[in-house]
């Protein structure tokens, strides 16, 4: 007999009982996150499901994906595989040959080639992990070449050779399936030997396949492969709303702000712990990480994991844990200058193909830092306090906000009249730079015909920077007045320059109450020049251009084309494009906040961005940002790149202009 | 020991306009402030209760609404704050000011001893400098001006020794307590309030102290105890400026059309 059921029960009685209570274990661990709901618009939930789990399709962004695709398909179908393996051992005379016939074969057939597909991607991804492992695979905690993932790896390829030996065996002695081609050349392998040690070959390799089977059930939930059971519900679980957007926080004594302790984590950043895999794609397009910084968003996801398993039995008793979430860092530690080395640009959380949110964690951490302890690099002390007092960033007069109209005459903003609000924003208003953007766009949309109007003094910064650096009692407070003053003057329509302003007024504020429309400027335009409200007869003399995506127009509200059509119409010709770009864009290292912080671990991210901008030799780098604007010019100052302009969109077609 | 901060809401200047008309400033909707200066004198005074656990007070002369200035002064962490508000203490100048608070401190120091007063060295509205060392005077506490670094506090001995930043030059004095000191910016970086704090100042009581509790004779408080007033305030007329050379086109020989012309007003020395 092959099987031994009476040993085979017991055994894998035992092995169930330890998965189960393993994962028991990670799920309770999981519960002490606090309340968030991820079980709303459930259909979104269940096509974002098989897309981004059955269809990988982020797995896919990466030549190398296809091999994980055919190696997730391969488990898939082999789970069918398992399942009536399993059940062969529990129950006599249970197996495929139950099923009516044409089922049968079609499954043997299918089990015996996918196990060959699993068995190459497993060898395809040891070459890999041995001889051409790529650089992001490794990192100070991690490595390639890991024991687990070796081991794991390992396991596979057992399972796949033993079951191409029983199945072998079997042909061999005259009990196999008939549509396992595969299986059959095994079984030309083993036809020399007698029906006796066939038997034995078989009842071994059974047995291998059996132990290893519950072995690698059991290492699951203990290793970094449990992804392999949270992946797919993580891909369900992810976060509908705009990444940047964190959920507002009630401003009442004796409530907590922010994360300082894993406990006050959401259970689905908690579970996010457990779905990754370790991949480092995150820390592959962090722009932080690329310059030499203390963050790398899969440490942080790492960190928060290992606190989680550290501290998880105090925190459930209700006492708090021994290993602090944010300090010097360390195991299940993140260091403070690693959550200020965050520029909010999203890139971590576009590419991760399993969907975890690393930045909105920084977020939570940041604010913990900024409200309850009032611990922040020094500079920002001066950002906030102008905030709020002037609201703006360099404390300037509200008054000086009109400045810029100078030559065009008063343009106020009449409730009832104006069809678009145009707001500004702190840099359009102060930075003299970015001054000469507005006057661009102001005479766009005058030579469109468009009604516009400004707010002038009484307009308040949108509170982008504060909110990204953690300061959400600031931010509510500006947010609160902006909304108020915004319903008071019945606007409807608004048009920014700035893709901070843009997303804020945009996504931020819909969370109190504002629900208008809000068009950048890039979006704005490329409508007047489509509706041909807006003619551009010259062609602006800006030589080659190419263009950098901001990382709040395009990633985080997925606008690439407008700005890019916009170019296309005022010059003649479609910008080039840099090395990383739209989705893959690399920050100019302004955002959330870093615009207002010091930069002196490693290089510099805008150095990084203009270096990339320069190899392509253009006349001109477009961009659709204030601090985009900054950091490239500043940039290319340094790299002795001044041959080369950089100009916002409007101001080029401003130039295409009669 | 208590340590006292005397603080002043100002209007945030760099918004102030005078009115061409009437040579007055117009505060209609300028925003108030916590005079710059003394938020430094604020987080000295907190800095001694970390590191001491000397007992905090702020002390602000004002209307009624200064009482949010004050309330920014709990939200830092000052364990109490006095309003000193009364019709009659309206329109002082610094020396019916430093009246009123040296009879505040005065009264504080009945309750327990107080070891320093601080004061921004001067406001921003005012720009006299005189409260401070009026208060010292009144007081007769040892005055000690323009102060960036407390060096050491001897309480056995009951002494204080501090640096003065002087022009161009560091002075260290010494002095007996009980002292007032006038603070500049370099003496600390202000702290940032934390929002639990912030919201405990919400409901912070605010004391209120008038006349009927400080008892100051009405004709030495005020506009009535203020031997001076301002008779007029203007801008000053600014002479038409003129643009020399082409900067656009000619960078280099405008600035040495600039330099030249410094040179000539005797503004550069060579």
């Amino acid at each position: 007999m092959l099987i031994d059921h009476a040993l085979f029960i017991p055994l894998f009685a035992i092995a169930v009982a330890t998965f189960c209570y393993s994962c028991y274990q990670r799920l309770q661990l999981v519960a002490v996150g606090s309340p968030e709901n991820r079980f709303d618009q459930l259909g979104v939930r269940l096509a974002g499901t098989l897309s981004f789990a059955f269809g990988q399709k982020r797995v896919l962004a990466r030549p190398y994906g296809v091999n994980h695709f055919f190696l997730f398909w391969a488990f898939m179908l082999l789970l069918i595989a398992n399942g009536m393996f399993l059940l062969e051992g529990l129950i006599p005379g249970a197996g495929l040959n139950r099923l009516p016939t044409p089922l049968h074969h079609g499954l043997a057939l299918v089990f015996d080639l996918v196990s060959v597909v699993a068995l190459a991607s497993v060898a395809v991804a040891l070459v890999r992990r041995l001889f051409f492992a790529p650089a992001y695979l490794e990192n100070d905690y991690t490595s390639a070449k890991s024991g687990e993932a070796l081991l794991i790896l390992a396991l596979i390829a057992t399972l796949m050779i033993a079951f191409f030996v029983l199945n072998g065996a079997q042909i061999a002695l005259g009990k196999g399936e008939a549509w396992q081609p595969v299986s059959a050349l095994f079984a030309g392998g083993l036809g020399g030997l007698s029906p006796a040690a066939l038997g034995g070959v078989a009842a071994a390799s059974w047995w291998t396949h059996a132990v290893v089977l519950l072995l690698f059930m059991n290492l699951l939930p203990r290793s970094k492969h449990m992804h392999i059971l949270t992946a797919i519900p993580n891909c369900f679980l992810r976060n509908l709303e705009n990444g940047t957007v964190q959920p507002r926080e009630e401003f009442k004594k004796g409530a907590r702000f922010g994360v300082s302790g894993v406990d006050q984590f959401t259970w689905k950043d908690l579970l996010d712990g457990f779905s990754c895999t370790e991949c480092g794609r995150c820390q592959d397009v962090c722009p932080a990480f690329n310059t030499g910084k203390p963050l790398n968003p899969r440490r942080v996801i790492h960190d928060v994991k290992l606190n989680v398993l550290a501290n998880g039995a105090s925190l459930k008793e209700g006492c708090a844990g021994q290993v602090p979430l944010i300090g010097e860092a360390g195991e299940g530690t993140v260091s403070e200058e690693a959550l200020w080395s965050c520029t909010t640009c999203g890139a971590c959380l576009s590419i991760c193909p399993v969907l975890i949110e690393h930045m909105p964690k920084i977020t939570k951490m940041r604010r913990h830092l900024v409200q309850e302890k009032a611990k922040f690099p020094e500079e920002l002390l001066n950002l906030f306090e102008n905030m709020e007092q002037r609201s703006n960033p360099w404390g300037i007069a509200p008054s000086e906000r009109a400045k810029w109209l100078a030559t065009l005459g008063e343009r106020p903003f009449t409730p009832g009249q104006t069809e678009y609000l145009l707001f500004v924003g702190c840099a359009g208003a102060f930075d003299s730079r970015t001054k000469q953007v507005t006057v661009a766009l102001a005479t766009i949309l005058d030579a469109a015909g468009v009604s516009w109007g400004i707010l002038g003094k009484d307009e308040q910064c949108c509170g982008d920077s504060v909110r990204r650096l953690g300061n959400e009692y600031l931010f509510d407070k500006m947010a609160r007045e902006n909304v108020a003053r915004f319903k008071e003057k019945g606007v409807a329509k608004v048009v920014t320059q700035c893709p901070h302003c843009f997303n804020t007024l945009k996504n931020d504020y819909r969370q109190y109450g504002l629900e208008v429309e809000v068009l950048h400027h890039s979006e704005l335009i490329e409508q007047l020049i489509a509706d041909r409200k807006l003619r551009l007869p010259k062609k602006a003399s800006v030589g080659k251009t190419i263009f950098h995506d901001s990382c709040y127009l395009g990633r985080h509200n997925d606008t690439y084309e407008a700005p890019r059509q916009v170019l296309q119409a005022a010059t003649g010709a479609r910008p080039d494009e840099f090395g990383r770009a739209k989705e893959n864009g690399f920050c100019c290292g302004a955002g959330g906040g870093r615009m207002w912080m010091e930069e002196q671990t490693g290089t510099r991210i805008n150095l990084e961005r203009v270096k990339e901008a320069v190899e392509r030799q253009p006349d001109t780098v477009c961009v659709s940002c204030p601090y985009c604007m900054t950091m490239m010019e500043d940039g290319l100052k340094d790299v002795g790149g001044e041959g080369v302009r950089v100009r916002d969109i409007a101001e080029v077609v401003a130039e295409a202009l009669a | 020991m208590l340590v006292i901060s005397c603080i002043k809401q100002v209007p945030d200047t760099t918004q102030v306009k005078i009115d061409p008309v009437t040579n007055t400033l117009i505060r209609e909707g300028i925003p108030f402030i916590v005079n710059p200066y003394d938020t430094h004198a604020l987080e000295e005074s907190l800095r001694l209760k970390d590191t001491y656990g000397m007992r905090t007070v702020a002390l602000s002369m004002g209307p009624p609404n200064t009482e949010v200035t004050l309330r920014k002064a709990c939200a830092l962490g000052i364990d109490e704050a006095i309003l000193l508000s009364d019709r009659c203490f309206g329109g002082a100048d610094t020396l019916a000011t430093s009246r009123v608070l040296s009879a505040a401190i005065e009264r504080l120091a009945k309750r327990e001893a107080v070891g320093i007063v601080f004061c921004g060295k001067q406001t921003i509205d005012g720009d006299t400098a005189q409260v401070g060392p009026g208060i010292a005077t009144r007081l007769g506490f040892t005055q000690l001006t323009l102060v960036d670094r407390i060096e050491h506090i001897d309480f056995l001995k009951k002494r204080i020794r501090v640096r003065r930043k002087l022009e161009g030059r560091h002075e260290i004095v010494e002095a007996p307590l009980p002292v007032m000191i006038t603070v500049v910016r370099e003496l600390n970086r202000p702290r940032y309030p934390s929002v639990p704090m912030r919201l405990e100042a919400e409901d912070a009581t605010i004391t209120v102290w008038d006349n009927r509790v400080l008892q100051l004779d009405a004709e030495t408080v005020g506009l009535k105890g203020s031997p001076t007033w301002v008779s007029k305030i203007f801008s000053p007329q600014r002479d038409q400026g003129e643009i020399i050379g082409d900067g656009v086109h000619d960078p280099e020989g405008t600035a040495g059309l600039l330099i030249e012309k410094l040179m000539s007003k005797d503004l550069l020395a060579v």
